[in-house]
């Protein structure tokens, strides 16, 4: 088996619905034991987990976790990003509908640890069904104790508020969703400062994904040294795999680190529908790279992902079969990304225009070498030149076909 | 509902905006928020009525024209695309007689393109109103439509 549950573990074992079951099945166990450790050894044990962020960026969770700590503001926030819109992704919502009070003890976990006084959850509007099941669970939280004040009779009280979006994917990014909570537009702002330092309300602010937050129960309870033994040396522990595309079997697997893409395509996917040969294969969304088949035997790994001058992304893989044009899927691409630009910066918002254009010449055959190189340096511009993570990952796809599909596009070049 | 009624459920904090224009589409019948509500909606936040507008126009889950009484969002993402062996959208044009982004002369619907609904694993995918709808087929289609015509 390549599957590995450690966060995925309650899936269809509990009603999300109830608490008790959540209880009966280890819930809210670690916390115990959490509230009954020191809170720089809550911060040792994430340390030595060398868990990194679960939402695309991969940023070591303990670091975020000493910044909020070493901060004095009376007010300290810890926001859970829930906001998953990135085409390909949908494992935030399986955790959301099938193990809603591990993201919480997560959540009251860091908070406790680092002094956190307020939680939010900021998901998605799309997300109706989580959004109601987490409002559900925080209340029953509270009336065990979990939540409020004086949590499990310690001096610690914390509460955690629900946040919808409004249809935004750019406020996935942590300032643009810091902007929407606080009731503006979700534009970025420029870092530094950094959230943990001047986040929410001008206060200091931890953000972390619903997978990041859903698997520090799990780091509590092993330890960090016996979590890292999970995965590989850069990447530890496990990771949500959502497989959608031309697959048998979509949906979310959970591995460890290190698994070969193409395990997790044929031996949990079950292979391409009708055994027809796969044409591309997208990696962390619709802002990851795209991928021949000759590169399926990569693992999945932090480290080998930087390959592509890219992140990790949240964990998609999508297959896309013979049957689809490399250039039609990038104008997908690049569509959603011009229609989810802020705006705030000119090389994403009007970027992605014109590369929509050089694409459809392409599709239309009527493209010229100089098209090809305009593609390029078009693309490297957004990527440099952008704010936030929305710019500078949105061209990956672009930048990695133009490198292992250059055929295609000589291809389409105008006689 | 009446916006007033909505408005009270909120406290008067600048970062309840979102909350309020969200709650209060939903319930409005023709889900849009028009000039006058957006004066009332500043004044009881004190806060100036361009910030209200400039939510509104930012976030696409909001609309200063009136729609139609159920919104049908159709994804149009690379993973359901992929998995669509009929192109949906055409489809719910060719049955409700209107283009996208456009509304029914009945007012009954409103038919728009949506961005990634996150159930790549089900697709293809739509919306109408909060409900989500997967391994949509024409017949499937059809038949949704049908039953929003004649019970909703």
């Amino acid at each position: 088996m390549i599957e590995m549950k450690l966060i995925s573990k309650r899936f269809g074992q509990i009603n999300p619905l109830s608490i008790d079951e959540y209880i009966k099945f280890d819930g809210y166990k670690n916390l115990k034991k959490a509230l009954s450790m020191e809170k720089t050894e809550i911060i040792e044990q994430v340390q030595k987990s060398y868990l990194r962020g679960r939402g695309g960026a991969g940023f070591p969770a303990a670091i975020k976790m000493m910044g909020l700590a070493k901060e004095t503001n009376k007010d300290k926030y810890i926001i859970c990003n829930a906001d998953e819109g990135e085409p390909g992704n949908f494992k935030d919502r399986y955790l959301m509908e099938n193990d809603p009070h591990q993201i919480l003890e997560g959540m009251i976990i860091v908070a406790y640890a680092t002094g956190g006084t307020k939680g939010f959850i900021y998901v998605r509007g799309e997300y109706q069904k989580s959004i109601s099941l987490l409002k559900w669970s925080i209340d029953e939280a509270k009336k065990k104790g979990f939540l409020g004040k004086n949590i499990l009779g310690s001096k610690f009280n914390f509460d955690i508020e629900v946040r919808s979006g409004a249809g935004s994917y750019v406020c996935g990014e942590e300032f643009a969703l810091i902007e929407s909570i606080e009731g503006n537009p979700g534009r970025t702002r420029v870092k530094p400062p950094f959230p943990t330092s001047v986040g929410l309300y001008g206060k200091p602010t931890l953000i972390n994904n619903v997978e990041t937050f859903s698997t520090i129960p799990t780091i509590i309870e092993m330890g960090g040294a016996k979590f890292a033994k999970i995965g590989t040396p850069s990447s530890t522990g496990t990771k949500l795999i959502s497989l959608s595309g031309n697959v048998k079997n979509k949906g979310v697997f959970e591995i460890p680190f290190g698994v070969p893409i193409r395990d997790v395509i044929y031996k949990l996917g079950g292979g391409i529908e009708k055994d027809r040969k796969i044409k591309m294969v997208q990696l962390g969304g619709a802002c990851g790279p795209i991928i021949p088949e000759y590169m399926l035997d990569m693992i999945i790994d932090f480290e080998r992902f930087e390959e592509f001058e890219s992140k990790t992304g949240a964990g998609a893989i999508i297959v896309m079969d013979e049957r689809f044009d490399l250039f039609d899927i990038l104008l997908k691409i690049v569509r959603f990304f011009q229609h989810e630009s802020c705006g705030k910066c000119t090389p994403c918002r009007e970027g992605h225009i014109q590369m929509a254009n050089l694409i459809i010449k392409f599709i239309e055959h009527k493209a010229t070498v100089k098209d090809i190189m305009s593609l390029e340096s078009l693309a490297r511009v957004i990527h440099q030149a952008s704010l936030c993570g929305l710019g500078q990952t949105s061209p990956t796809a672009i930048i990695s076909s133009l490198k292992y599909f250059r055929d295609d596009y000589l291809d389409r070049l105008i006689d | 509902m009446l916006l007033k009624e909505v408005l009270q459920k909120y406290p008067k904090t600048e970062d309840q905006l979102i909350e309020i224009l969200l709650d209060y589409q939903t319930v409005k019948s023709n889900h849009y928020i028009s000039k006058e509500e957006i004066i009332e909606i500043a004044s009881y936040l004190s806060i100036p009525e361009s910030k209200v507008c400039s939510v509104l126009s930012f976030y696409t889950f909001f609309s200063d024209k009136p729609r139609g009484k159920h919104i049908i969002q159709v994804c149009k993402d690379v993973p359901c695309y992929v998995s669509s062996d009929v192109d949906i959208l055409k489809t719910i044009e060719k049955e409700l007689g209107i283009r996208v982004n456009e509304t029914t002369p009945n007012q009954q619907f409103t038919l728009e393109y949506t961005s990634c609904l996150g159930c790549c694993e089900a697709g293809p995918t739509m919306r109408i109103n909060d409900k989500i709808y997967t391994h949509l087929t024409a017949d499937k289609i059809k038949a949704i439509l049908s039953e929003y015509r004649v019970y909703m």
